[in-house]
């Protein structure tokens, strides 16, 4: 069933594997738009795929204290902080509201909040000199002390009003194996121990990796990697075990959001073009989908993206394109090498070779 | 990068510059290419083209200009390999055991008996070491031989592991026979005697057309992977590796063998050299930016004293003729050189999949080259080539 697209182009997966009545291909879209940053799809994987975790790091990347992919974090969800010129572009969302939230009234808002402090005292909870920071801001904004009970849930600048937004940004994207159409870590594996999967996805299978840790460099977006304590390569099966159960996949049942939507590959395509042209009517001119196609340099991803910014951005090679794509021509040059090594053998020694005749 | 320039870049990017968002580094910052050891973290969302500042003094030296690229916290893109120098050592042996069938081969069909036997004994310890080192850095060495339940062109590493078993075999059976005049005249291991010369021959010159497969075979194994600067030189580093192999095979000879039968050693020497010495030129100085990993640091320490090395074999081959002493140092020299190449070569590769540069900017150039609608940047470029027109 191999056909010249095997290495590259576009290519339907599972039937090219062997697979007789596959059923269709499945993946992710996740649209990293909606996405909260809540993590639940890091936990609801840990949990389902019984993932040993990886210490307890405070990386001081934002919120982003897994620190990528790898073989014990087959769901990572990245934060990126940034300013966002206000005016400049477009506003993250039309409705919401935007402008400074660290001046002027909000201020004065932060610093009576703080004067609930006796009541933090009380609770125990109150910081050591916050008194006095809390004074210095009563005084230099002239705000008359007033309690104004917790603080709410809302975002900065929604009580506010537009003009109160800073110009500054989150962005959050939950990061998975991509489930390549042309997967280099399969196409290098030497034990067969990654396989493609009837549903066009790829899988490690545990009791076959030896641990040579190939995939791993062949990977173009870093995802597989070789547990320490364990020696072999694990990576986001997919949950194949509950594929096969006609189950969703443990990340995105839990998504709150619908961030991260599981389904077959070809309508997640057309969802994702609705959702695309939905954000660029709404003004969201920099959002952009990656790994969405089928004539990229894998193939197209079983599971992509919708981005807001550059994928180099949220730690993602921007052009990713397959090794093995080069490797019949690689095969050719080690074989002319190897033509010069027997030429080079026959040089030096054929002068001996008829010394020793005559 | 100074605090000035991060300034300028912060209001390059769009946003005030007095407005300090907070103290955790934020990510997509660009990264100023050289600059690693003063890597800040960056707000600006800059246009990938920064201007020389300050009068135009810039380091000539530095063979790639300054440019800049996004990342997430400067985390590298790829998993950096997880080979050790396990690797690096086996990618020298089997070199070496190539290397040295094939002159045994040669010394076989030239009658150079001594030549003949130490080098296919070489190739036996240099098996025996490559087959240790493949095994001891598998993740799960108990199973090294799963790599047997399937044979698979697409993957480098199964195809090579199925090169090394069968030219072990064959390199193998060669050596032994060399032990065919321990065993007596007479009787039947007396006629073992007689035959085992004639099936070393046999096996030696099979072993011999096997060789170049296992020499050359390493190349397409780093070639064959995301790692920027070993996929970019795919086709230098058979060159390099095959002429790494054949200086290390002659290296032996000339170490192991009286000087009227390495001539022919030497002359391999010679050739080999000059194969390695050119293709790691092209290697080092033909790829831009993806060359760079292999001209800094420690890559770049290795792959100069491979090349001072190898230099010096080739001194020891041309004067070797009339001392043994002179060309034992060569042969010393050339197998050095080999080890020293294949470590550079191993090193700089794992920097080049550490640092997200190399993975980024030759893509995101390919892309922007492109210029297709899908990847088109958004429209903050244009109001930074503004702002870097006015600051520039
Ligand atoms: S190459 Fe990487 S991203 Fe693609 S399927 Fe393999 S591990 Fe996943
Ligand atoms: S580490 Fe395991 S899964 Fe990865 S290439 Fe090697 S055998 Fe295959």
């Amino acid at each position: 069933m191999v056909s010249e697209n095997s290495l590259f182009g576009p290519l339907d997966p599972a039937p090219d594997a062997g697979y007789e009545d596959a059923p269709p291909r499945v993946g992710f879209f996740t649209d990293t738009s909606v996405c909260i940053g809540c993590k639940a799809c890091e936990v609801a994987c840990k949990e389902w795929n019984a993932v040993p975790d990886d210490g307890l790091n405070l990386l001081g990347f934002s919120y982003d204290n897994t620190g990528g992919l790898g073989a014990d974090s087959w769901r990572a969800v990245h934060f990126i902080e940034q300013p966002y010129g206000v005016g400049n572009k477009s506003a993250p969302f039309a409705s919401t509201p935007t402008g400074p939230s660290g001046t002027g009234p909000a201020f004065d808002v932060t610093a009576a909040g703080v004067r609930a402090l006796p009541e933090q005292d009380r609770l125990g909870t109150g910081v050591e000199t916050s008194h006095e920071v809390a004074e210095a801001a009563r005084q230099a904004s002239g705000a008359q002390p007033q309690f104004l009970g917790m603080p709410g849930a809302e975002p900065p600048g929604r009580g506010g009003g537009a003009e109160s937004r800073t110009d500054f940004r989150w962005l959050m994207m939950s990061n998975v194996c991509k489930h390549c159409t042309h997967a280099a870590c399969l196409d290098v594996c030497p034990t067969g121990s990654l396989f493609r999967t009837e549903f066009g996805t790829v899988v490690v299978q545990e009791d076959i990796c030896n641990g040579c840790g190939y995939c791993v460099s062949a990977c173009p977006y870093g995802v597989i990697d070789k547990r320490e304590d364990d020696g072999r390569a694990w990576k986001c099966t997919l949950c194949y075990d509950r594929l096969g159960a006609g189950m969703t996949p443990a990340c995105a049942k839990s998504c709150p959001t619908e961030s991260i939507q599981f389904g077959e590959l070809d309508e997640l395509r057309e969802r994702a073009q609705r959702r695309l042209e939905q954000l660029h009517g709404a003004g969201v001119s920099e959002a952009r989908l990656y790994g969405n196609d089928p004539e990229d340099g894998v193939g197209g991803d079983g599971a992509f993206f919708l981005l807001l910014d550059d994928p180099e951005v949220y730690g993602l090679p921007p052009d990713p394109v397959v090794t093995t794509r080069d490797l019949p021509d690689m095969w050719r040059h080690a074989g002319a090498a190897s033509a010069a090594m027997l030429a080079g053998v026959a040089v030096a020694f054929v002068s001996s070779f008829f010394g020793r005749r005559r | 990068m100074s605090a000035d320039d991060a300034g300028e870049h912060r209001r390059a990017g769009g946003a005030p510059a007095e407005h300090q968002v907070g103290a955790t580094p934020p990510g997509g910052g660009r990264v100023p290419h050289g600059d690693q050891a003063a890597r800040s973290w960056e707000f600006g969302r800059g246009d990938g083209r920064r201007k020389p500042r300050g009068g135009g003094k810039r380091d000539e030296s530095v063979m790639v200009p300054d440019a800049e690229f996004q990342s997430y916290y400067g985390r590298a893109v790829l998993k950096a390999p997880v080979w050790t120098h396990d690797i690096a050592i086996y990618l020298f042996t089997g070199g070496l055991a190539a290397g040295s069938a094939l002159v045994a081969a040669g010394a076989d069909l030239t009658g150079a008996p001594t030549l003949r036997r130490n080098l296919r004994l070489t190739c036996l310890g240099a098996l025996g070491a490559s087959t240790f080192f493949l095994i001891k850095d598998l993740g799960r060495p108990e199973r090294f031989h799963h790599m047997l339940r399937v044979a698979k062109p697409t993957s480098p590493m199964s195809v090579g592991t199925w090169v090394l078993s069968a030219f072990g075999g064959l390199a193998g059976a060669a050596a032994v026979t060399e032990a065919a005049p321990l065993l007596p005249r007479t009787g039947l291991l007396g006629l073992g005697r007689k035959v085992l010369p004639a099936a070393g021959s046999a096996s030696g010159l099979a072993a011999a057309a096997v060789a170049p497969a296992l020499a050359t075979y390493t190349a397409v194994l780093f070639a064959d992977t995301a790692v920027p600067s070993w996929h970019e030189v795919y086709r230098e580093l058979p060159f390099m590796f095959a002429g790494s192999a054949l200086a290390s095979g002659a290296g032996a000879g000339m170490l192991l063998a009286p000087v009227t039968e390495a001539a022919p050693a030497r002359r391999l020497a010679l050739i080999g050299a000059a194969v390695e010495l050119t293709a790691a030129h092209r290697l080092e100085e033909g790829h831009g930016l993806l060359s760079e990993p292999y001209t800094q640091g420690r890559p770049g320490k290795l792959l100069r004293a491979a090349r001072a090395l190898t230099l010096v074999g080739v001194a020891g081959a041309v004067a070797g003729g009339r001392s043994r002493i002179v060309s034992a140092l060569g042969g010393a020299a050339l197998l050095g050189g080999s080890i020293a190449t294949r470590f550079g070569v191993f090193e700089g590769g794992v920097a080049s999949a550490k640092d997200p540069k190399y993975t980024v900017v030759p893509q995101r150039e390919r892309v922007d080259a492109r210029g297709s609608a899908k990847e088109k940047r958004h429209s903050g470029i244009a109001v930074d080539e503004d702002s870097s027109a006015r600051e520039g």
